[in-house]
């Protein structure tokens, strides 16, 4: 298999997602398949192809250094899970 | 008494711009279409009361876009108690146009999926039989509108999740170019894929609603200015150039009665005066999925790596535990099986050591299927096909096999790689289900698309109302 | 025993003062109430997008060109992605393969002459927010019973500017970041303050023994907070590299904080896992793609750079002068005196002594220097006064001198006498050879006039009473 257990636990771990026992053990498996179908893009030979990383040939595009309001206070934590004065409390973060 | 099953929306805004249905009354008749369908279609995660004042005619939107005050779950529980400050850029515009918001619909969860069986809220079902899928992402919107729940909706299509639904249901749906309708607001899939578009039930009502929807919007550094939009007329197809791309008409899986009924389409389109020729996209469509499978996902990981649990949203803790520990059981308690899958595999694909040979060479791909497409459009004002290479599944058929759910979007995903647009019509049926007609342009070839759809529609007298409903 | 050579590189966040923020329109700045200045945007709701901020793309531009980059045909953005509570997006935007400015130079004057030390990029990033750390023991990090985000500053603009490993030692490392610092100011994009935050640098310092041409480990010094800091703090670094590799060790490759207090540098606690941040194009934002025009303008704007001006006056006024005039912007005030006569050297004491925390108005340049030329006739006091009044106000000369100074002889002669007649034993011991005594009547005469006596008359009538 091309995708390990460790492999997914790396990934698992970058990504921030806490898996059950049975998540990695499915997520091994059903990843290698799909992995084994789409590393079908490594067949072709494209080393004198640039790649596109957006549809639109579109450059330059800014906003002016102006002002606008931002939220009010309400706004801002309306939808917090934890609040402490104005500032969003989360659990220790070192 | 106003037949929701079988009114357009241009009829409908006829009537209102008249004065013989109030937009209220509009919108209480179609609370009652709801009222009456929808615990068995389960179009709708959230119904909304019509405003006061509103002055046209009701809209649904798939509840992916951001609506202010207005809970908007992407169908997913780690937004389960999500309520917006701010309206989406297209939300705005409807507004703007007098639309009073009907509900929002279901979807797959983030969008990802083909047949709303990974909404966190369970699936919608099709209109014309209820034991199967309305497609999906967008099955709520799509469903909605071919039974009578919503005149008109908007759905987001990153791999398929308008033009497959819409095909599925027998209702016409647009995904626009790359870059005609902001993303501003609209919970983010993939976002160099990502694209709002209309689902209507006829052409020129999508031409009316993507008029609405479309242009530079400055919030959204990925749009640009958008040529007038044509409301279509013509019922012919003279001088239009239509081409036939053997991998999309030939690819494996396209069932018989797909084939057949987009074939007498083809046909159809010779004699309203199309010159018909054939083409070839020799690489598209072979490599078209998995190069989206990395694409997608890649962006997929990083654009829901702001689910974390500390600004809004859905947070699970443990005593004692830290930041780390918060997202991770957050994350895991709230996302679902599908985002899960592609949160991993995007991560995976990304991963130092994995880029080149994944993402950097789907992007290359990338190339590969724009060049292509644009060498057809030398030759060809639109490309025809199968939208959807089945007609409307059973539900839980695909939902053990991720991969066999992938390749219903085999034949929508090639166009969008390339930011190109596609519309799906209805084009009749294949075991009394509907099939859909997939019309595919050059950018900004959206006028072409709808005089193209419209001339065809008019010619194939679809009944976009679901047997089993008239 | 062999010598060892430093090998330093350093990486310096700079803060811009637009007005707004990197990717949406909420007022940058500092100083505000938390998370009043906060979007969808800067607090990374679903479905908000960034638009960048076209004047901070400028403002790298014109850094990047004063520091003799070459601005790239095509810079695009990219995401960084990691989880951390000030980061709310999940990522970070800021450039990777494709950064604004590539391969600079910055020369740097030193007393044996000039190193130039390469600038491998300076790129266009946003900031992220504040997190504060809450309980816990001492309220240091370790031990934190919880955390609280002010959003505020996330998504400011930051650039990032990365030299080459080419800065031989602390002191030339801080020469280099006064010197960078004073440009940044002069160019107008930033306050550039180590106190406030708005100019952080990190090093990365190795040594090797001299004649080795390759590299050893290096390791990352964090957490300096003023140039002083930044020099002892590799200097620190330096040191423990060079006992570790003499006493049979290896250096190992970390990132290390410098604590003042012990002098010393101390490991950061490890990640458990390796960083992989995962880049890859921003699909959000389209490629910048400077217009030549633009980058034209901002060249032909750009001012004479300290650098520059350090060669020109260490001629006038040597090296450690020029460079101190220069990096703390006393620079400007010298040449006002020297502009109205006054001579390079004393131009220059006085600019970053006297007036080092006075901002003079360019109209006191005469004034000022006509005082300056008087100064023995004036007591320190009001030439105090005079300098600090020169910011704001107009200085009349004649009334300086006018009202401070009693110069007149006859009103000091009775004076002079009464201190002479009542301090007999100071005078035999003048008049016994004990010259300096001399100093001692002056005293007393200024503190009698309450230092409002001319000295130079104050000293010639002594003398001629002394003395005859
Ligand atoms: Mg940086
Ligand atoms: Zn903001």
């Amino acid at each position: 298999m091309a995708i390990t257990r460790d492999d997914v636990l790396h990934v698992a771990k970058l990504a921030e997602l806490g898996l059950t026992e049975e998540e990695i053990q499915r997520l091994q498996q059903q990843l290698n398949a799909i992995l084994d179908a789409v590393g079908k893009v490594s067949e072709l030979a494209l080393d004198d192809v640039p790649p596109t990383s957006h549809p639109l040939s579109v450059v330059n595009v800014f906003g002016a250094d102006e002002p606008r309001p931002s939220l009010p206070l309400e706004d801002v934590f309306a939808n917090a899970p934890a609040r402490e004065d104005d500032l969003f409390r989360v659990p220790p973060s070192a | 008494m106003i037949d929701t099953l079988r009114i357009t929306a241009e009829e409908a805004l006829g009537l209102v711009e008249r004065g013989e249905v109030s937009p209220a009354e509009l919108h209480a008749a179609y609370r009652e279409a709801i009222a009456e369908r929808d615990e068995e279609l389960h179009c709708y995660l959230t119904l909304v009361d019509a405003p006061d004042g509103a002055a046209s005619i009701p809209i649904a939107l798939k509840d992916i876009i951001g609506t202010k005050g207005v809970r908007t779950t992407a169908g997913s529980k780690i937004l389960d108690d999500y309520v917006p400050v701010y309206d989406a850029t297209v939300a705005q515009r409807c507004k703007d146009a007098g639309l009073s918001l009907l509900g929002k619909t279901n979807l797959d969860e983030f969008a990802m999926g083909s047949s709303t069986e990974n909404s966190a809220y369970g699936p919608s079902r099709n209109p014309w039989d209820t034991t199967r899928v309305p497609g999906g992402s967008g099955g709520g919107s799509a469903a909605a509108v071919s039974a009578g729940l919503a005149p008109w909706a908007l759905g987001s299509d990153t791999g398929g999740s308008i033009k497959q639904p819409s095909a599925l249901c027998g209702n016409v749906g647009l995904r626009p170019t790359y870059g005609t309708v902001s993303r501003y607001g609209v919970v983010a899939f993939a976002s160099s894929l990502d694209q709002i578009g209309p689902v209507t039930k006829t052409v020129r009502d999508n031409a009316r609603l993507y008029r609405i929807i479309s242009g530079r919007d400055p919030c959204d550094s990925t749009t640009v200015d958008v040529p007038p939009v044509e409301i279509p007329e013509a019922e012919d197809l003279n001088g239009v150039r239509v081409g036939i791309a053997r991998e999309l008409n030939e690819a494996e899986g396209i069932e018989p009665g797909v084939d057949a009924a987009v074939r007498r389409a083809i046909d159809l389109a010779a004699e309203l005066g199309a010159e018909i020729d054939a083409c070839e996209l020799p690489r598209s469509v072979e490599y078209g999925l998995p190069c989206y499978y990395l694409i997608a996902p890649a962006e997929a990981s990083s654009n829901l790596a702001r689910y974390d649990g500390v600004r809004y949203a859905l947070r699970r803790e443990a005593d004692g535990g830290d930041y780390y520990d918060m997202v991770a059981r957050t994350r895991d308690a709230g996302f679902g099986d599908e985002p899960k899958r592609r949160i991993m595999l995007g991560t995976y694909a990304l991963s130092a050591g994995y880029y080149e040979a994944f993402y950097g060479q789907a992007q290359k791909v990338r190339t590969v299927i724009s060049r292509e497409f644009a060498a057809a459009f030398e030759r060809f004002d639109v490309l025809l096909s199968p939208t959807s290479p089945t007609v409307a599944f059973k539900l839980g058929e695909k939902t053990e096999n991720p991969l066999a759910m992938y390749l219903a979007d085999v034949l929508t995903i090639p166009p969008n790689m390339a930011g190109l647009p596609g519309l799906s019509i209805p084009c009749g049926l294949s075991e009394g289900l509907p099939v859909g007609l997939q019309l595919i342009g050059p950018q900004f070839s959206e006028n072409t698309l709808f005089r193209v759809g419209h001339a065809l529609e008019r010619a194939l007298g679809f009944d976009t109302v679901p047997e089993r409903l008239r | 025993m062999p010598e060892w050579e430093p090998v330093i590189g350093l990486e310096i966040h700079t803060h811009l003062k637009t007005r707004t923020k990197m990717f949406c329109r909420c007022e940058a700045g500092f100083g505000a109430e938390p998370n009043t200045r906060t979007c969808p945007v800067c607090l990374a709701h679903p479905g908000a997008l960034p638009v960048p901020n076209e004047r901070a793309i400028e403002w790298t531009i014109k850094l990047g060109l004063a520091l003799s980059c070459r601005i790239a045909d095509r810079a695009v953005f990219h995401r960084k992605n990691y989880f951390y509570p000030d980061n709310p997006k999940g990522y970070q935007i800021s450039q990777y393969d494709e950064p604004l400015c590539i391969d600079g130079k910055m020369s740097v004057p030193g007393a044996d002459g000039d190193t130039e030390i390469g600038i491998i990029r300076a790129h266009l990033e946003e900031d992220a927010a504040k997190t504060i750390h809450v309980g816990g023991a001492t309220g240091r990090i370790v031990g934190a019973a919880h955390s609280n985000v002010d959003f505020n500053r996330s998504g400011t603009p930051l650039v990032e500017i990365v030299t080459q490993p080419d800065i031989r030692s602390a002191d030339e490392a801080k020469r280099f970041l006064q010197l960078l610092r004073q440009t940044i100011v002069e160019l107008g994009i930033s306050d550039a303050e180590m106190e406030k935050g708005t100019l952080r640098a990190d090093a990365n310092v190795s040594v090797r023994k001299q004649g080795e041409t390759g590299f050893r480990t290096r390791t990352e010094l964090k957490n300096m907070n003023s140039f002083n800091h930044i020099a002892r703090g590799i200097d620190a670094e330096i040191r423990r590299q060079i006992q570790v590799w003499e006493s049979g060790g290896e250096v190992v490759q970390q990132t290390l904080d410098y604590e003042v207090k012990s002098d010393t540098v101390t490991a950061r606690r490890r990640k458990e896992e390796a960083d992989d941040y995962r880049y890859f194009p921003e699909p959000d934002l389209v490629p910048i793609e400077p217009p030549r025009d633009l980058v034209e303008r901002l060249e032909s704007e750009l001012p004479e750079l300290p650098g520059v001006r350090i060669q020109s006056l260490k001629e006038l006024v040597g090296f450690e002068s020029a460079l101190d005039l220069v990096s703390t912007g006393n620079e400007r005030k010298a040449r006002l005196l020297v502009e109205h006569g006054l001579d390079w050297t004393t131009a220059a004491n006085v600019a970053m002594n006297q007036l080092a925390a006075i901002d003079p108005l360019p109209a006191n340049g005469p004034a000022l220097v006509e005082l300056i030329k008087q100064r023995e006739r004036i007591t320190r006091e009001a030439l105090t006064d005079s300098f600090a009044s020169s910011a704001t106000t107009i200085i009349d000369v004649k009334d300086v001198l006018a009202q401070t100074v009693v110069g007149d002889a006859s009103e000091l002669e009775p004076l002079v006498d009464r201190i002479l007649a009542a301090s007999a034993a100071q005078v035999e011991s003048y008049r016994g050879g004990k010259q300096g005594v001399l100093g001692y009547f002056v005293g007393q005469v200024m503190k009698e006039t309450q230092g409002k006596a001319d000295p130079k008359i104050v000293n010639e009538l002594l003398r001629k009473k002394l003395d005859s």
